[in-house]
């Protein structure tokens, strides 16, 4: 069914809004599977924004979103539900709960979408450990982990339950350069051992030209340019450029909206 | 000016219809979730219900004890003091009895419990709203208010009437230690008076009282917590304001409870 479409993910003319302010403006995106997809952009581009309409936390302005072959914007709670376990989220600061230790992180889903029994839950749950090189640290609290320790952590709970589409959401940030870099070849052996495909939000250009089979830059709210990594760095647009030779863009001001914006009492 | 004014309490009344529209959607929804989850694959699990329950309940009955005790005492001093110009002491036993399971029980358990309990609630879904524990939830495919919402508000719902009971206890105990010189009776004559002064509506109507102080607790501490906006100060007021609100919640309901019950 759902493994039979060619693509992923499908994302037809998505507009969405923050109060009145309009963060994406018509983006399309078609992934296929077993596909690293990095989305890149600047501050305020709206990639988290896209991230999180993906994820299903939003409802958007207007425009479809087909994951793994069913419209999340269409589809009834109960079939969103079920569909959730087919998706994994690693968040920029983990997210993990601080409340349990790192192995009932790890385990939760299990707990919570399955009637395995303890003794499997816990030796599903310490081998993902063991794929992100946390064997042994079941027993510690969230707090009681380096900022490494814990997107490692966060990403073992994101495929417990063996996902097909795995978001990630900047996986390198805050990481020293090792770490960031050993993060890199894990998410790389993870989509060959696990053969699992992969939207990566990120704005570290090394890492993004590592990891992704193609790039989709995003600008203002639009799909700047998708392409492989040599696309990218070829591109002759300006603002693609000016992303990667990480230049100040130059900011245009219209004199207009700026005596407005100074003036009115209630700017909206 | 007028104009400011007036915006500002249109604001305010509509953002108060809001929050109680919001408490009364998540009242729904916890309840749906309890009696339907096990069907939609997201049942409510013995094991955090259970330890809610030591946390809210079992964890509060030193101090709701004591101050029920405490409060008895003063009733007691006070009720004397009054009864004494009309050389009618002995009805000191009516008068807390019925005071107590009437009123003060269930009145300071309910503010103990908002005190306690309220601003854990606010303070542990705050910080999780602001380190996206809660979207995590949503994208494990957990209901949030399932999760984090039904085992207190059940908690609650049991926990409050029981220590509302053992409060009613500890109070009448309290003013018999301080009658009982005054009256000359035997603690157990003045116990058993109590017992007798009583009617099964003096307590069921505590209890009924207790369990929407509950309910108040659940929903005011959790909505707080649920709309924490803007970093861990966000939490922190978020958590004086929970605590603030359900009392004031608790005092009101209990006037429009004992005015309607008692008409």
């Amino acid at each position: 069914m759902s493994e039979s479409t060619p693509h992923v993910i499908e994302v037809d003319g998505l507009v969405t809004h923050y109060g009145r302010r309009k963060i994406l403006d018509g983006v399309d995106l078609r992934m296929e599977s077993g596909e690293i997809r990095v989305i890149m952009g600047g501050s305020g581009s709206g990639k988290s924004t896209l991230l999180w309409h993906l994820l299903g936390l939003y409802r958007p302005t207007a425009g479809k979103i087909k994951l793994l072959g069913q419209d999340i914007t269409q589809v009834s709670a109960q079939e969103f539900q079920s569909l959730r376990k087919e998706l994994g989220v690693s968040f920029q600061g983990g997210a993990l709960f601080t409340s349990l230790s790192v192995g009932e992180n790890v385990a939760l889903p299990l707990r919570e979408h399955t009637d395995l029994d303890e003794n499997t839950i816990r030796i599903m749950s310490r081998l993902k450990l063991e794929v992100v090189n946390l064997g042994g640290f079941q027993d510690l609290m969230p707090s009681q982990l380096s900022g490494g320790m814990i997107k490692r952590a966060a990403l073992a709970r994101a495929i417990v339950m063996d996902p097909k589409l795995l978001f990630f959401d900047e996986p390198s940030a805050g990481l020293d350069p090792v770490v960031a870099a050993e993060l890199d070849e894990l998410i790389l052996r993870l989509r060959d051992a696990l053969r699992m495909s992969m939207v990566v939000v990120t704005h570290e250009l090394d890492s993004a030209f590592k990891i992704a089979d193609k790039i989709t830059v995003l600008d203002q709210g639009k799909v700047l340019l998708t392409g492989t990594v040599e696309e990218v760095k070829n591109s002759n647009l300006e603002r693609v450029q000016d992303l990667l030779n990480r230049r100040p863009r130059d900011v245009k001001v219209d004199a207009e909206d700026y005596l407005r914006r100074l003036t009115e009492e209630q700017y909206v | 000016m007028l104009e400011k004014t007036a915006n500002a309490i249109s604001q305010g009344v509509l953002r108060a219809v809001s929050n109680f529209g919001y408490m009364g959607a998540l009242l729904v929804e916890s309840f749906y979730w309890l009696l339907f989850g096990r069907r939609r694959g997201q049942p409510v699990k013995m094991a955090p219900l259970a330890t809610q329950m030591i946390e809210i309940g079992v964890q509060a009955i030193p101090i709701v004890m004591v101050l029920s005790f405490a409060i008895g005492v003063s009733l007691a001093i006070q009720t004397i003091y009054a009864l004494k110009n009309f050389g009618a002491e002995s009805q000191v036993i009516l008068a807390i009895a019925i005071g107590v399971t009437r009123e003060f029980g269930p009145l300071i358990t309910g503010i103990l419990v908002a005190g306690r309990t309220a601003s854990a609630l606010a303070a542990r879904i705050g910080s999780m709203v602001v380190s996206q524990e809660v979207d995590a939830l949503r994208v494990i495919g957990i209901m949030p208010v399932r999760y984090l919402v039904v085992p207190p508000l059940v908690a609650l719902l049991v926990m409050v009437p029981t220590l509302t009971v053992l409060a009613d206890a500890a109070a009448i105990f309290g003013g018999a230690v301080y009658s009982l010189p005054n009256l000359d009776v035997s603690m157990w004559a003045y116990l058993m008076a109590s017992v007798d002064s009583l009617t099964a509506g003096d307590i069921l109507q505590g209890l009924a009282k207790s369990l929407v102080f509950g309910a108040i607790v659940a929903l005011v501490g959790v909505s707080s917590g649920f709309n924490v906006q803007g970093g861990a100060e966000g939490v922190g007021r978020a958590t004086t304001q929970s605590v603030v609100m359900a009392i004031s919640w608790i005092v009101i309901a209990d006037m429009v409870f004992t005015f309607f019950l008692n008409r």
